[in-house]
């Protein structure tokens, strides 16, 4: 590493001090908001203080790359609506772990360093980028619903297995051989970006949130390897904290969804088809009664899933939910971890439609509170409230915890048609004697109860 | 840099994001991947060293985009986060 002046030593320096105040902020609601524009500052003093790096060249290029990048992410970021968070999430952050293997790429085009330590972290780093920047883009396909099923090879364990040992023995290859020839770097990346590839195809769109949490800390990582390389402190910092704190949230994810990782990687839920089958009827209701039930009820709890989301049906529900209040009635919002696409999604969907705080409550508040319930209303939910999860092994949803919504006295599931949810599992729960079905897109059937009630007095 | 500096660099800093999230509310995890993911943007630090030193056509190219990728990761990262907070803050004054 070469001696660098003071000020961009202390530029870095000051920028990696920010992120971290800056994520310490994020972890508390109060202070989350300043959280990010402190690290956002920690960003700026970082990219300034990097441009004064004595001896930098191709600074034309660097500028026209920063301002196409910076800003085209800015505009589509600022456009992107709520309920499609998750897949921005993963297209920008499969973006940063493409830029750490590109860094790896730059290293070994130039022949860089011959010191052992230095390549072994540079090839590691470009492994896991490049695998973070295809399986990315994987995930954003899946839940931008580009790509709409799973794709499963043959022996697809096998196959994973295979590739994931030719990368890594070409990487070995490169540190053995350093500096490596053009071939056999050109061969590795290929085979690491396809890696990425054939390992998220044919992961199931329920278990997106998990990966996409799992490629963050993947990027992570990279940008601390590649951080090493440069001799970069504030690249080593900002990317092991995140990949320490990513590996720590993803496996908090998983564990709410009772899938190991390890499960969700070799072993992807198959759809449809599987599990018992179901006897029994749906039985339909209509909006008046659905607001009538409501109505009169003491206590009413709503649950919302993904589908009312993509109903954009939140605003309306809040303004059902204040006329029921205004009549006396007591309604609490339940929300599944996984409930929306990643854990937390649906809390911030209704807090965007002004849902308060204290209404809102997770799986181990509230699922004790079922049983007093006299309507349990399921709002564009199905997996999550599906009972098969706790009685039918061979179900592939077996064992994830679901809210006990099936123990209130009436259940009301809005939902646009008879078919599954996203793990393409039937749901035993709408076969039940006090399961009721309102049919129809959530924003129609919420305004049409809104009318009921309204009515009602 | 000092390997075994580095290495120590490395055992601190992944406890200092392991202690940061261990005691995150449910509610703030997926601002704080989406903030997590802003922060290893700062790659486009290391991506702009990668380019200032590119040589040959080869090495500009692959730094270029290496540079707009990491300004993309930075900035979209930075615009997502900061509006799935700024919704909190808006319920918190109400």
């Amino acid at each position: 590493m070469m001696t660098l002046p003071i000020y961009v030593q202390g530029a870095w320096f000051l920028g990696a001090l920010l992120f971290i105040f800056g994520l310490k902020g994020m972890s508390s609601p109060a202070t989350a908001r300043r959280g990010i524009v402190v690290a956002g500052y920690g960003m700026l003093v970082a990219v300034a203080g990097t441009f004064l790096v004595p001896g930098l060249q191709n600074l034309a290029l660097m500028l026209v790359a920063l301002v196409l990048g910076g800003a085209g992410a800015w505009i589509s970021g600022q456009r992107v609506k709520m309920t499609d968070m998750p897949q921005m999430v993963a297209i920008y952050n499969g973006m940063g772990g493409g830029a750490a293997a590109g860094i790896a790429a730059v290293e070994f085009a130039r022949g860089g360093s011959h010191h052992t330590i230095t390549v072994v972290l540079a090839v590691i780093g470009a492994l896991i980028g490049a695998v973070s920047f295809t399986g990315s883009c994987v995930a954003w396909a899946k839940l931008q619903g580009v790509l709409k099923k799973a794709y499963r090879l043959p022996a697809q364990n096998a196959v994973n297995v295979v590739l994931a040992l030719a990368a890594v023995a070409l990487g070995v290859a490169m540190v053995v051989s350093a500096p490596a020839r053009p071939e056999l770097v050109v061969g590795f990346f290929a085979l690491a970006l396809l890696l990425g590839l054939v390992v998220t195809l044919p992961i199931g769109g329920a278990d997106m949130p998990v990966v996409i949490s799992l490629f963050n800390a993947f990027t992570g990582l990279a940008v601390g390897f590649e951080g090493y390389v440069l001799g970069n402190p504030a690249l080593i910092i900002a990317g092991i904290v995140v990949g320490a704190a990513g590996t720590l949230l993803t496996q908090l994810m998983a564990k709410a969804m009772n899938r190991p990782l390890s499960n969700i990687l070799f072993t992807p839920m198959v759809a449809a088809g599987s599990g018992e089958a179901i006897s029994g009827t749906m039985k339909e209701v209509g909006p008046i009664d659905a607001a009538a039930m409501m109505r009169y009820a003491a206590k009413v709890i709503i649950v919302p899933g993904y589908g009312m989301a993509v109903a954009h049906a939140q605003h309306k529900v809040w303004e059902m939910t204040e006329l029921l209040e205004e009549a006396g009635v007591e309604v609490k919002f339940a929300i599944h971890p996984v409930a929306g696409r990643m854990p937390g999604h649906m809390n911030v969907l209704l807090a965007e439609a002004g849902v308060p705080y204290d209404k809102i409550f997770d799986l181990d508040e509230i699922n004790g509170e079922f049983g007093q319930a006299d309507v349990a209303l399921i709002i564009g939910a199905n997996d999550v409230v599906n009972p098969t999860a706790r009685t039918d092994k061979s179900s592939p949803i077996y064992g994830m915890p679901i809210l006990n919504a099936d123990q209130a006295q009436n259940v009301i599931v809005i939902k646009r048609g008879k078919g599954t949810g996203y793990s393409g599992v039937e749901n035993a729960l709408f076969y039940t004697d006090n399961c009721r079905m309102l049919y129809g897109d959530a924003q129609p059937m919420a305004a049409e109860i809104i009318q009921h009630l309204k009515t009602m007095g | 840099m000092d390997g075994m500096l580095a290495l120590y660099i490395f055992m601190l800093a992944a406890f200092t994001g392991y202690e940061i999230i261990a005691k995150v509310p449910v509610i703030l995890h997926t601002p704080l991947m989406s903030g997590s993911n802003f922060i290893h943007g700062v790659v486009v630090v290391g991506a702009m060293i990668a380019l200032g030193g590119a040589e040959t056509v080869v090495e500009q190219a692959i730094g270029f985009f290496a540079v707009a990728l990491g300004a993309a990761n930075a900035a979209g990262g930075y615009v997502v986060t900061e509006r799935m907070l700024g919704m909190f803050k808006k319920k918190e004054g109400a």
